[in-house]
This record gives structure tokens, C-alpha cells and sequence, in this order.
């Protein structure tokens, strides 16, 4: 009988043969911790489990990134503090302001890889299924117990399989593959279960980060592509970055169910306030008009989505009263974007840029939404008061239809801009 | 005596503890208790009583890993969380730090503000003269109970909860 790639890689964390259902003790290949969640989880390994060290400075991945820089003095002596930890830890892989987004940043660096488990102090450390690698997200006291151990315990989940059919139309992409699954399935249409993604063999790895951080808004324990395909050899290639032998889809894998989309008649979806799976098609949406379109996160902040944004905002100027705020995912983007010529296009049509992270995509510095204001967001939460007051209104959609919006200053098809 | 609070579907950890009110924002990290559902209920953390029940529709929890989010919950003492799915993640957190959940739909069986008693021991709700009893919990989970969460039962056991170490 076949395995589904959860079940592969945990079993090789578990060191047995392991299938869905089955709780298991399974060894971590890396721990990503960011500077928000760091404080309480370095409390809880050193003050009440009593390590004193991490099990391996090798393995634990720092990322300074929620607030970056720094918005207030407390946030700065945490950080501080952070900063010290991972001195006098000798972690290896430290990324301080400025570097980006914790899961943009590990997979460029090549740090996160196909079949590793890898646990992450963050929801979105899903994103690591883009290499494929079963990437989790996990609490304090679950990251400080692996930071301690080495290992962390599990319930290996069942696996929905997503089998796109087709090819994207213009000005259509992963995004909206990922809203259009979130309104077939719901917000908990995944939960508990690892989320598989068939027929995207053609997305670059920063596409394959949409769907894979999108997975846990459809519940998903982790989200992961098959490791094949264009996309993948090239980032591979760059990085010298081998696929596991054992790491394959295989024939007769069980799938609890499998969720079918015909990319072919796919249109640009949109989710409405204040739920994810809250989704239609763009065409069914009134006129919507907007105070701030905000191009960024781990989910679409990418130098792919920067320069897909630009391509529609060239020659064009951001509408009178609206803010367009970009926030690349990571310095590698920016940097990217600078030689590419897209950082020069956003700025003339009128945008303002941030320092790489998750500026406020999670409401804190960097963009906070006032009462009553309407954002279109390229991010993956429209929850009421995730970006700012809970009276705003956050409507999720891609980077095209985010510079269309730019643009016209009201909810917009690109279509309806570039022809 | 505890007293029903009653939510609907898809509470995500933002309506629990907004981001803006993480630990990591606070000067005192102790204020956490001041912020359970600050915008969703703005008079539930001035009034929730310790042992009170937060009974909710499906996916609750959902949203971020913030475990700030549970431990606000904690904190203030709620003594049980039902719903009939929690997001996982919420689950996991709030199991290691010994809030004990239970999986059952009771929205359309309890008002919003009722007075029951409850015992967590043995899941059982008395409510107007009426018993409910709730699905037990796996022992594994109870042991986790037993010891006020995971940090202790793992410096008691050296092992995870129900499995032997790798
Ligand atoms: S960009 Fe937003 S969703 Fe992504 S890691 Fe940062 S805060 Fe989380």
C-alpha cells in the first residue's frame, strides 16, 4: 500500500513505517522561532523544563521579523534580549531585522528541505511544504519542548488530495486556486489533515508558498507539493538541493478525500470580511471602493507577486486617496525586485515600501488599519481587527487584482486596466 | 455554580487575544488576563468567574499558533472550552496547558449566560435539572490533566504523553 508524503516523512521522523491515525514520537530536522512568540518559548525551556541549551544550534532557525524594526521599547527589548539568547546559544541560523519573513527566508536560504519536519513557533510554518518538507505550526510550549528534546509528538494526519486540472488564464494564479479551495472546503475542510497539491507541477517554489501558508487557513496540519516540476528544479538547482529517494508520490496512497479544480474556468477570487473561506468570485462583487491596497506577507509578497503587481500598475498611478503599501516578504525580493526594475515601477505609480517582514499583517506597525477603513489584502487573514481596529474591513485577493484596486481605487478585475 | 458562555463557529485565536495584546506588546505579560476577548465580548474578562464553560460551534481556536491565546483563557480560569472541533493547534495548546476540552455540540442545548454545574473529572453538565454527559477524553489526555499540563507531566515522566521517547 502507498503512503501519502505526511506519511512518509513522518515516518522517517519516527523512524518506522507510520500511516494516518497512528500517534507517534518523531525526531525534528529543524525549529523555526520568530521574535514575537521567541520570549515566552525561551522562558518555558529555561525556567520551567530547566534546559539550559537547545538540543542542537545547528537545527533552530531565529528569524526577527513580526515587528521589524522594532515599533515601541518594549518590542526593542525583547528583541535585545532575543538577540543575547541566541549569542550566548551559539545559534547558527540567526536572521535579524530586515532579512524578511521567517518562511520566505528558510526556504531561500535552502535551510528548509523536501521530507524534513520542521516545526515552526508560527501557523504558517506550513509555507514549508512548498520544498516539499512537512512543516507544522506549533505553540510555545510545544517549540520550547522540541528545543529541548529534539522531538516532538504527533497524530499522523489523513491527507486531502487537491488536484488542479488545467492551466491558470491570465491574470490568474495560486492565490486563487487556494481561495477557490477555501470555499469548496471551508475554513476547517482540512483540519487535522495534511493538505497534498497535485497539478501545480508549473509553479515557481514562491507560488507554491501561496498555497502551501494557505493550507492552514483550510485547517491543514501541514500543506505540501510534490517536490517536482519545473518550479522546483530550478529552485533545487540553484541551491543543490536533493529530493530525498524516498520522498515520492506514490500510487495507492490513501486520501481521505480529493477535492478536484478546473483551473481552466478559474476566475480572480476574492474573500470577503471576516472569514477566509468567506469567498466568491470576483465578477460577483460589487463595486467595493478601498482606502488601502497592502502588497506583502509569506503568502504573497514574494518577488513574483511584487513584479506581477507591477506589471499592471507600469505607466499607471495609484488612485487619488488610496494608499499602496508593498512590504517584500524578504531581502532576497527586494533585492529582486531592485535589479528587475519592479521596485522602480511601484514607486513611480505611487507606492509606498516597508522594510521586509510581516509589517501589518498581523495589525502592530507598519500600515495599522483605522476604523472603518477597507484594505484589499495580498495576505491570507481577513479575521475583524487582524490588521488594526476590528471596525476595518480586509478583503484578501492576489497581487493583480491588488494593483487593478491601486489603480482604480475600487475592487477591480485586472482585466479591467491593462485590456 | 458555572456560567455558560456561549460562541459561535470559526472563533479564531484573534478574537481570543488580538495580536496587539500579545505578551510580547506588554509591558507586564501578567495584563494577558485583562484581554480574552477584549473586541468579541468586551465584558467577558472583567466578569467571566473562574470554572465558567465557553461552549462554541465547530473550528474554534482557529487561526494563529499564539498559545497566549489559551493561556488568557487560563488565566482568567475558564474551566472548560466545548466545541465540536477545535482547530488544532488551539487543541494542542491548550491541552498542554491543561485546559480541559471537550468534543461536543452543545450550542443549541445551552443558552448563552445559563447557570450549570460542572465537573470536569467526569464531564458531566447538570443544567436545569437536566444531565448531559460529555464524551470522555482519551486517557492519555486525562494524565496530561492529571499533572497541570505538559511541562509538568513531562518533568514527572520524561516522555510524551501515551508514547515512550524515540
Ligand atoms: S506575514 Fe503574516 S501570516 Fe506570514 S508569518 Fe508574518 S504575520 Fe504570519
Amino acid at each position: 500500500m502507498g503512503q501519502t508524503l505526511a506519511e512518509q516523512i513522518l515516518s522517517h521522523a519516527a523512524g518506522k513505517p507510520v500511516s494516518a491515525g497512528e500517534r507517534i514520537v518523531a525526531r525534528v530536522d529543524l525549529a523555526m522561532m520568530h521574535d514575537s512568540i521567541s520570549p515566552s518559548i525561551i522562558k518555558i525551556l529555561h525556567q520551567e523544563l530547566g534546559a539550559d541549551q537547545v538540543w542542537d544550534r545547528d537545527r533552530v532557525a531565529v528569524v526577527v521579523d513580526h515587528v521589524a524594526p522594532a515599533a515601541t521599547i518594549q518590542t526593542a527589548e525583547h528583541q535585545q534580549a532575543l538577540r543575547r539568547w541566541v549569542r550566548q546559544q551559539q545559534i547558527t541560523h540567526f536572521f535579524d531585522v530586515g532579512r524578511g519573513i521567517s518562511h520566505a527566508v528558510l526556504v531561500e536560504e535552502g535551510l528548509a528541505r523536501p521530507g524534513m519536519l520542521i516545526l515552526g513557533s508560527d501557523s504558517h510554518s506550513t509555507a514549508y511544504g512548498a520544498v516539499g518538507a512537512f512543516g507544522t505550526g506549533m505553540g510555545s510550549t510545544d517549540m520550547a519542548l522540541a528545543l529541548a528534546t529534539g522531538q516532538t509528538w504527533l497524530r499522523v494526519p489523513e491527507t486531502v488530495r487537491i488536484l488542479a486540472r488545467g492551466r491558470f488564464r491570465p491574470g490568474v494564479g495560486a492565490k486563487d486556486l487556494g481561495l477557490r479551495v477555501a470555499r469548496l472546503i471551508g475554513a476547517d475542510g482540512a483540519a487535522y489533515q495534511s493538505v497534498e497539491w497535485h497539478g501545480v507541477e508549473e509553479l515557481s517554489v514562491s507560488e507554491r508558498m501561496t498555497l502551501a501558508t494557505l493550507s492552514i487557513e483550510l485547517g491543514g496540519e501541514a500543506g505540501i507539493i510534490p517536490p517536482t516540476g519545473p518550479g522546483w528544479e530550478e529552485h533545487a538547482a540553484q541551491r543543490g538541493i536533493t529530493v530525498p529517494p524516498w520522498l515520492r508520490v506514490e500510487e495507492g496512497a490513501r486520501y481521505s478525500r480529493t477535492v478536484e479544480v478546473d483551473l481552466d474556468t478559474l476566475e480572480p477570487q476574492i474573500s470577503v470580511p471576516h472569514s477566509v473561506d468567506n469567498v466568491r468570485d470576483l465578477s460577483e462583487l460589487g463595486r467595493v471602493e478601498v482606502d488601502v491596497v497592502y502588497i506583502g506577507t509569506c503568502t504573497n509578497g514574494h518577488a513574483n507577486d511584487m513584479a506581477a503587481a507591477a506589471r499592471i500598475l507600469k505607466g499607471r498611478k495609484v488612485a487619488r486617496g488610496v494608499r499602496l503599501l508593498v512590504v517584500p516578504a524578504s531581502s532576497e525580493a527586494l533585492r529582486q525586485a531592485t535589479a528587475d526594475g519592479t521596485l522602480a515601477t511601484l514607486l513611480e505609480a505611487g507606492a509606498t515600501i516597508g522594510t521586509p517582514g510581516c509589517g501589518a499583517c498581523i495589525g502592530r506597525h507598519m500600515g495599522v488599519l483605522a476604523p472603518g477603513e477597507v484594505c484589499l489584502f495580498t495576505g491570507n487573514r481577513n479575521f475583524r481587527g487582524r490588521m488594526g481596529s476590528p471596525e476595518a474591513q480586509i478583503y484578501l485577493a492576489s497581487p493583480e487584482v491588488a494593483a487593478a484596486t491601486a489603480v482604480l481605487g475600487y475592487i477591480a478585475h485586472p482585466a479591467e486596466v491593462i485590456g | 455554580m458555572a456560567r455558560i458562555w456561549r460562541f459561535g463557529a470559526n472563533v479564531n485565536t484573534d478574537q481570543i487575544v488580538p495580536g496587539r495584546y500579545a505578551p510580547y506588546m506588554l509591558k507586564n505579560e501578567d495584563d494577558l488576563r485583562k484581554y480574552p476577548f477584549i473586541e468579541a465580548r468586551p465584558e467577558f474578562a472583567s466578569t467571566v468567574r473562574p470554572g465558567d464553560l465557553i461552549i462554541a460551534g465547530p473550528n474554534f481556536g482557529c487561526g494563529s499558533s499564539r498559545e497566549y491565546a489559551p493561556l488568557a483563557l487560563k488565566m482568567v480560569g475558564v474551566g472548560a472550552i466545548i466545541a465540536p472541533l477545535f482547530a488544532r493547534i488551539f487543541y494542542r495548546n491548550a491541552l498542554n496547558l491543561g485546559i480541559p476540552l471537550f468534543e461536543a455540540d452543545l450550542t443549541d442545548q445551552l443558552e448563552d449566560g445559563q447557570e450549570v454545574e460542572f465537573n470536569a473529572e467526569t464531564g458531566v453538565i447538570i443544567a436545569d435539572g437536566r444531565t448531559i454527559q460529555l464524551p470522555p477524553p482519551p486517557e492519555w489526555m486525562r494524565e496530561v490533566w492529571r499533572e497541570g499540563g505538559i511541562v509538568p507531566f513531562y518533568r514527572k515522566y520524561r516522555r510524551f504523553p501515551g508514547a515512550a521517547s524515540v
